[in-house]
């Protein structure tokens, strides 16, 4: 896939390598510790600002936690979360979207059924009823969104089939003796992927916000956890006061999604199967053809072939 | 003839300019038209035939595309100078285009009624009854039958042979001089294609329009074109009577391309392959285009672009190997 | 050594919620062909005809709702997991869409060797070489079995698709219109492989067109067919030069000549292709043949041999 520089997502791109690396480099990044706090320094406002110090750049909450740290140290959640909730309902999704695009007739129908039950479930109310039913904790969250997203995955991954199911080249699979389980893997997989990819980068910032919100209604991950929606939470009391203890976490959050956004925009656009890559053309011409002089044109001839 | 001729098009060049390079769509075509005619631009896909139709009518994609030198002469006045005002005013009611695809050259959600009303109501300022009437005679010309039934009905539940011809009776509504016509009948079954074809000369006796068919097929060319051009990377290399250039066909290009086309009524006659692959339309050789591919390719051929000869009676070649002849009385 | 006896196949034509079919698309009513070692059969027709649904039926990607299909005397049927992949070696085919019909994320290399059998006694190394020799003989390069299928013309990669169907060494190859959506000069290289490699490896074809022409290079015999039923066989050159059917003189004087002055006394047929869930009565092609007798709307005609070696389907005869 060739890209020219100045197509490149740098804005999406540098925020996400930056997320990444906050998140691995956490404790090497974050001043203080996210979980544990100097009472006596509570609600100390941003530097810069009237009462502000050096060593809390952003501020404390109300337990005396410095919001910096407690923002870095977030973005793992976020972001392991949302990978863990994407990697499973990814991989269950896409596994049933598969085999009901193949398979069609009744597993198909039944298949979507399910999704479609899935998908209309009013997704927050699910998701409170179900944590609260099993109490806030890490897996649970993951687990619940799981639950949540895999119809989405499953859907379009179906449709994706039925469109690659019907190239010749899956017709003369069978006809070369290929098993089901060959073509699926070795066929419409393979050309299901961009789709894959481009849906998972954009549940990504959906992901974010689904954690954010949970955690925001306490049903997420549970406190002292610096879970970005968490941090929200908390400082609903004090907006009017100390209004840092909401409003960094919530950049931080809007700037991931954005970017995770853009980033699956702009992957939809490039991985885009209709374009024809016409590259170097082998010189595939034999000899048992009229011979041809060294002054034929080289290089491509732009879908010269086409019907 | 001594009546003017309907269009002329003087050198005309059409270039796409895209990140990889320029591309010579068309390289220089130039072409007389008299009314009542018809002409096949015939070649095979990336000839430019199609682009030479989209230039005539000024439609090139643009940005990347643009006509870059030439003129197209309708009834003397050059379409390439006027406004964008001015051309919509030509197209439709002095040119009309009939593309491939029957299936989305029709709107499907709107009744064939309104799709050729529209047309007829913009050119022909017609309206309530004298509409209607205008309308269904444009459809009973194409041999519709049960016109007035089918004024509501929807594009699908035509036939594709159908369709096109409703899309011609709405190119035709407003009787222009020319009907562009852009491989009409590579989407149609042979047998309808046959009826398609017929209709097309029977309307044209009828109307006196000119007519332009675009196609590959040359058994469509030998069936109803009066004079032929064949393309080849952007330039016509062959162009005359039909009957001339089946006859005599004075150019390597053409020459290659009757050989190694099967024909349904000669049997099993050894097809001669043409080696080598169509050129780049962004990279063309010095020379002629086809001098790579020519089975009579000569040193010259490779290094400049050979002239135009004249094989008498207006039968034109653009070859170095083409030797001239002059009738008596030609130019 | 492939033979169809009376093979019909209906779809259901189900609309919207109803359960059930509504009504049945008859694609084909009742066919039957048999092509020998070697021959080539020749399939023509217009869209309806049903000779994809035919080529469907051979290649077992569809089965058929009445009718058999024996394959050297075998019921197609009862065939055990041994006889199918025995069949699938030994009939294998070439599709229109050089573009669909290679997997653009499969190296040339995976695509040719893919009707190979897994298992099996050829090492990788094998099929690496029977992949190049294949290719070779099809006219391409052995290296580029290592390249991608966007790195080729539409020309060559039909010629891909032909070096996949020949690498099992099968004797019979289903050709579903080889060459209508390549270019024109193109057309001929292609046309042109396929009958040398049918003489140089004794392969039979079914070919499959709407071309007349295409079809007559390489057919020894040829099948007409029209609305889901066969209308005329014979001996090509028979067929072409002196067709029985009404719908095959139609067909052949639509079938453009590349001559202005070769014009045929043109016939140009009234109306459409019938609707293939409700046929006309009778003879299916009685609404538009210019020799409808009365009888031809009432009766459907039977296919007889009418002259040694031709069979027809008209009550002209």
């Amino acid at each position: 896939m060739r890209v020219r520089s100045r197509e490149l997502p740098w804005f999406a791109g540098a925020i996400l390598i930056a997320l990444v690396l906050t998140a691995v480099f956490a404790p090497y990044l974050a001043p203080q510790s996210p979980t544990e706090g100097d009472i006596t320094q509570k609600l100390i406002p941003p530097f810069g600002m009237e009462g502000g110090e050096a060593g809390h750049p952003l501020g404390t909450d109300r337990f005396g936690r410095d919001v910096l740290s407690r923002v870095i140290y977030g973005s793992r959640i976020s972001l392991i979360v949302s990978l863990l909730a994407i990697g499973l309902s990814g991989t269950f999704g896409t596994a049933l979207g598969l085999i009901s695009g193949y398979r069609g007739g009744l597993t198909d129908s039944l298949l979507m059924r399910c999704a479609d039950i899935g998908l209309s479930l009013p997704t927050i109310l699910i998701a409170v009823v179900l944590v609260a039913v099993s109490e806030p904790s890490f897996q649970n969250v993951v687990l619940v969104i799981s639950f949540l997203l895999w119809p989405r995955f499953a859907r379009q991954i179906r449709g994706e089939t039925l469109a690659v199911k019907e190239q010749d080249f899956v017709a003369l699979a069978v006809v070369a003796g290929r098993s089901s389980t060959w073509i699926i893997s070795r066929h419409i997989f393979p050309n299901v992927v961009p789709t894959l990819l481009v849906i998972s980068t954009l549940q990504v910032g959906y992901v974010i916000l689904l954690e954010g919100t949970l955690s925001f209604l306490g049903v997420g991950v549970p406190p002292p956890n610096p879970a970005w929606g968490l941090m929200i939470a908390e400082g609903r009391g004090f907006l009017a006061t100390a209004w840092w203890i909401t409003l960094f976490p919530g950049l931080a959050m809007l700037l991931t999604v954005l970017a995770v956004n853009l980033m699956g925009d702009w992957l939809r656009d490039h991985l885009d199967p209709k374009l024809r890559q016409v590259g170097s053309r082998a010189e595939a011409e034999p000899a048992t053809i009229e011979p041809v002089p060294e002054a034929r044109p080289r290089g491509a001839a732009a879908g010269a072939d086409g019907g | 003839m001594a009546t003017p001729p309907l269009l002329v098009v003087e050198d005309l060049k059409t270039h796409f300019f895209t990140r990889r390079g320029v591309t010579k769509a068309v390289d220089g075509v130039s072409f007389t038209l008299h009314a009542g005619e018809t002409m096949a631009l015939v070649g095979e896909s990336g000839c430019g035939k199609s682009v030479t139709c989209l230039s005539l009518v000024r439609l090139v994609p643009e940005p990347a595309g643009r006509i870059v030198a030439g003129r197209v002469l309708l009834e003397g006045e050059d379409l390439l100078t006027k406004s964008p005002g001015e051309m919509r005013r030509v197209r439709g009611k002095k040119i009309a285009m009939v593309l491939q695809d029957p299936m989305t050259s029709l709107n499907p959600a709107l009744t064939i009624g309104t799709q050729v009303s529209e047309v007829v109501r913009l050119h022909q300022k017609l309206r309530g009854a004298a509409l209607r009437e205008r309308v269904l005679s444009a459809l009973r010309r194409l041999r519709i039958s049960a016109a007035d039934r089918r004024l509501v009905q929807y594009p699908h539940q035509f036939s594709g042979g159908m369709r096109q011809r409703v899309s011609s009776a709405i190119g035709l509504s407003c009787e222009p001089r020319l009907l562009i016509a852009d491989e009409p009948t590579t989407s149609l079954d042979v047998t309808i294609q046959a009826q398609y074809l017929e209709l097309l000369k029977e309307v044209q006796a009828a109307a006196g329009v000119a007519i332009i068919l675009v196609t590959h097929d040359f058994g469509i060319v030998a069936a109803i074109a009066d004079r032929v051009a064949v393309m080849y990377a952007g330039r016509i290399v062959e162009m005359g009577t039909t009957l001339e250039v089946f006859n005599n066909p004075s150019h390597p290009y053409t020459r290659s391309l009757l050989r190694c086309l099967p024909d349904a009524g000669l049997g099993r006659q050894k097809l001669v392959e043409i080696g080598g692959q169509p050129p780049d339309l962004s990279r063309l050789p010095a020379g002629c285009p086809f001098a790579p591919r020519c089975p009579e390719r000569q040193a010259i051929c490779l290094e400049q672009s050979p002239p135009t000869v004249s094989v008498g009676n207006g039968h034109l070649a653009e070859c170095w190997a083409t030797k001239p002849v002059s009738s008596p009385g030609s130019p | 050594m492939i033979e169809a006896f009376g093979l019909k196949k209906y779809f259901p034509a189900s609309s919207g919620f109803a359960i059930g079919a509504s009504g049945w698309v008859r694609a084909l009513d009742g066919v039957s062909v048999k092509v020998g070692a070697g021959e080539t059969l020749g399939i023509v027709g217009e869209s309806g005809s049903g000779k994809t649904t035919l080529a469907k039926i051979i290649l077992l990607l569809e089965r058929p709702t009445a009718g058999s299909l024996r394959f050297d005397g075998k019921d197609v049927a009862s065939f055990t997991r041994d006889d199918l992949a025995r069949y699938r070696r030994s009939v294998q085919a070439v599709f229109q869409d050089p573009y669909s019909s290679l997997n653009p994320r499969m190296r040339v290399e995976h695509i040719v060797a893919e009707p190979l059998p897994r298992n099996g006694d050829m090492s990788r190394a094998e099929k690496s070489d029977r992949v190049r020799e294949v290719l070779q003989l099809v006219g391409l390069r052995r290296d580029s079995a290592v390249l991608y299928p966007h790195e080729f013309s539409g020309g060559q990669r039909q010629r891909i698709a032909i070096a996949r169907a020949l690498v099992t060494y099968p004797k019979f190859i289903v050709l579903d219109e080889p060459v209508s959506a390549l270019d024109v000069s193109i057309r001929a290289q292609i046309l042109n492989l396929l009958k040398g490699l049918q003489e140089k490896l004794g392969l039979a074809y079914v070919i499959i067109s709407h071309d007349l022409a295409a079809a007559r290079y390489l057919a020894t015999r040829m099948a007409v067919m029209y609305a889901g039923k066969l209308v005329e066989t014979g001996e090509c050159d028979a067929v072409y030069g002196v067709p029985l059917h009404p719908y095959t003189e139609a067909l052949l004087s639509a079938a453009l000549p590349l001559h202005p002055s070769a014009r045929r006394q043109r016939i140009v047929l009234r109306g459409e292709v019938p609707n293939p869930m409700k046929p006309p009565d009778g003879c299916r092609f009685h609404p538009r043949c210019p020799k409808a007798m009365e009888r031809c709307s009432n009766e459907e005609p039977e296919g007889r041999e009418v002259k040694p070696g031709r069979f027809t389907a008209c009550h002209l005869y």
